[in-house]
């Protein structure tokens, strides 16, 4: 039996919009010294547009403070977005409050990078599991029982009676991801956000646990939100991707042609920086661009590459930040003004 | 190229003593790196990969068991050494070790350039003027503006630690450095200018490496061999031309395979099924349980077979009286 089931909530919206729909959506936060002396705002996700139809899965890459978790939490409700629109299924997320935003989380999974830090170390699996049951009140016993059986068992913990009686820290770290995923499956969600969530375990747990994700994602036709920094681990699995650099997202298309003919020189120095396993890379220096990652506190002016980047265009790339939506193809934009 | 033996590893064996009895997190490896050779040391968390690493060092737990079997640097036995004589002759003068998390091996309290410069002067019993110049020529060497070396470890951003603590270990011009997990925690474009520098410094000062990890596609970028790990033993040990390309072992075929890689249609495939506890390993093959191949032999233990004289493989299909079911 599918544990998807629609929630009336994601079909009231207008039928022309998109399950998710983010525009011009900032999230900052203040730095304050002594708890009041504004000293500066970090600038987390400054200026993010993007949508997610519903059965959608969508990867978003960038490097560790390129923005990518702040993205994430804001679009869980965990962040109030300073300015800017995050619409789901109709309904604005930073406007959510009380009941609307406890509906809310039920239709949005989550599953974390650090799957032990996730769980709480003294509850078995099936109290964690049982626990977003109570809170959105699924009743009787029995019936919560038999989602977390059929929930356990969809992502391959079974017999499930056994895993159910465990604590985390008597649970492999794929185990405890799967388990992860399991919680977020419970509500019957809507989408699926997954926050590097192979990152922490072994090569072969990750594939294990990413095919995993991609399963379940196509079973329920959900949305998948899916954040990495490893563009190796984005084909296969998600449908389109979107490149995060200094808070901004400078590249989204379908996934094989982001991969094949990256547009933005950024996308191009993660790519040319990554390689399959081959002996004759180690005779091979690769190219890296010079620089760090952009401060998001003060990051640099027009396009927040341009430090770093080999086509930069003195008189324009350091003066004017590119719009977004430079469109070699359709379903391809770039911000670079190389591609205007 | 690669030169004459550096070291050379036989039947090496590791215990920790446990509650529940000795776990042996290595048991019974066999390696050899040579002058100038790269040997990446492959495996899952758990393989003994990092307690390799230590045992190498001699930076040992308290509840790990003195270490038995061989372990030769330029023919010479270490591994009887007095740890007096160890800590004099060999750690961080003949072999130097590059941390996985380079905030936890730099002490937050003291100038980088103080501690690239610790060793020289413990162990190289050089005076300070000295000892700062060489810190200096080594943070150029790693790629850090010699400016950086009075700040403090939280002034650096994370790629310069790593660099620092490259440099902290170069800076005695060991034979051998120990790389555990150096760009594991490291961003995509920081990893590969740190895997820059090593190539640079391998192609320019002759030294050798150990380098220890479990992410396959950055151990290709160093590597000239490869040893892969599994519960405790190698399992496998060619030249990266061979390893990476055809490997033997079937635990080594079905683990190229799980690399999701950027340029290939297939998708990556998961191995099924976990590695066996090292407290009570199986009797024979340690991966015969999840081995597509295993035949009836399998509950014997597998000998290491030589392929040809560098190419070794611990599995019963490949040995000559036996070759499959």
């Amino acid at each position: 039996m599918s544990l998807h089931s629609p929630i009336a909530a994601h079909t009231t919206g207008s039928t022309d919009e998109a399950l998710l729909c983010v525009d011009g959506l900032h999230t900052h936060f203040e730095l304050r010294q002594w708890g009041f002396l504004r000293t500066g705002t970090v600038r987390a996700v400054d200026g993010v547009a993007f949508s997610l139809d519903a059965g959608e899965a969508i990867a978003v890459v960038g490097e560790s403070g390129c923005g990518k978790s702040s993205l994430a939490r804001t679009l869980l409700g965990l962040h109030r977005p300073t300015a800017g629109s995050a619409r789901f299924a109709g309904t604005e997320v930073g406007e959510l409050n009380g009941a609307a935003l406890k509906t809310y989380r039920a239709q949005v999974g989550y599953v974390q990078q650090d799957p032990y830090g996730a769980l709480p170390p003294f509850m078995e699996v099936q109290r964690i599991l049982a626990e977003p049951l109570i809170i959105h009140g699924v009743r009787p016993r029995a019936e919560r029982w038999r989602r977390i059986e059929a929930a356990l068992e969809e992502v391959g913990l079974s017999p499930a009676a056994e895993v159910a009686g465990k604590f985390p820290h008597q649970l492999s770290g794929g185990q405890q991801q799967r388990v992860v995923i399991a919680r977020a499956l419970l509500l019957r969600p809507a989408m699926i956000i997954a926050d590097e969530p192979v990152s922490m375990l072994d090569a072969s747990v990750r594939v294990e646990i990413l095919n995993l994700l991609h399963r379940v994602q196509q079973e329920h036709d959900l949305a998948l939100l899916y954040i990495t920094h490893d563009l190796s681990t984005v084909r296969h699995y998600v449908d389109r991707a979107m490149v995060m650099y200094g808070g901004r997202i400078v590249e989204q298309a379908p996934v094989d042609a982001l991969l094949q003919r990256p547009q933005h020189p950024y996308t191009e120095a993660l790519l040319s920086a990554l390689g399959d396993p081959d002996a004759a890379n180690a005779g091979r220096p690769r190219p890296v661009p010079g620089g760090e990652a952009p401060s998001l506190i003060q990051p640099p002016t027009g396009c927040r590459y341009h430090p770093r980047c080999p086509h930069a265009m003195a008189g324009r790339c350091e003066l004017d930040p590119p719009p977004p939506d430079f469109r070699p193809r359709p379903e391809h934009r770039a911000a670079c003004w190389l591609r205007e | 190229m690669a030169g004459a033996p550096l070291l050379e590893i036989e039947n090496l064996r590791l215990g920790y003593a446990t509650e529940r009895g000795t776990l042996w997190a290595v048991d019974g490896v066999n390696l050899e790196v040579r002058r100038n050779e790269a040997l990446a040391v492959l495996g899952e968390s758990g393989c003994g990969k990092s307690s390799l690493a230590r045992t190498l060092l001699r930076t040992l737990p308290r509840n790990a068991h003195a270490p038995s079997g061989q372990m030769r640097l330029d023919g010479r036995d270490v591994l009887g050494l007095p740890e007096e004589r160890f800590r004099r002759e060999v750690r961080w003068v003949r072999i130097a070790l590059v941390m996985q998390a380079a905030m936890n091996a730099l002490n937050p309290v003291v100038r980088v350039g103080e501690q690239v410069a610790e060793p020289l002067r413990v162990h190289h019993r050089l005076g300070r003027r000295e000892a700062h110049r060489r810190a200096g020529a080594a943070f150029e060497e790693v790629g850090i503006a010699t400016d950086f070396l009075r700040r403090y470890p939280h002034e650096l951003s994370g790629g310069m630690r790593q660099r620092a603590v490259l440099a902290m270990a170069l800076v005695t011009e060991p034979d051998l450095v120990v790389l555990d997990e150096p760009t594991s925690a490291l961003d995509v474009l920081t990893q590969a200018s740190i895997m820059n520098v090593l190539k640079r410094i391998k192609a320019q000062r002759g030294v050798s490496f150990v380098l220890i990890t479990h992410d396959i596609a950055t151990s290709s970028e160093l590597a000239d061999r490869v040893a892969l790990m599994y519960a405790g033993q190698v399992v496998e040990t060619a030249s990266a031309e061979a390893f990476f390309g055809h490997p033997a072992h079937p635990y080594s075929r079905l683990l190229m395979d799980s690399v999701p890689r950027l340029h290939q249609e297939q998708p990556p495939r998961a191995i099924p099924g976990r590695p066996p506890s090292l407290l009570e390993p199986p009797t024979g093959c340690r991966f015969a349980e999840r081995c597509p191949k295993a035949y009836e032999r399998c509950s014997e233990p597998p000998p290491e077979v030589a392929y040809d004289t560098r190419h070794r493989v611990r599995c019963w299909l490949h040995h000559r009286s036996g070759g499959g079911p």
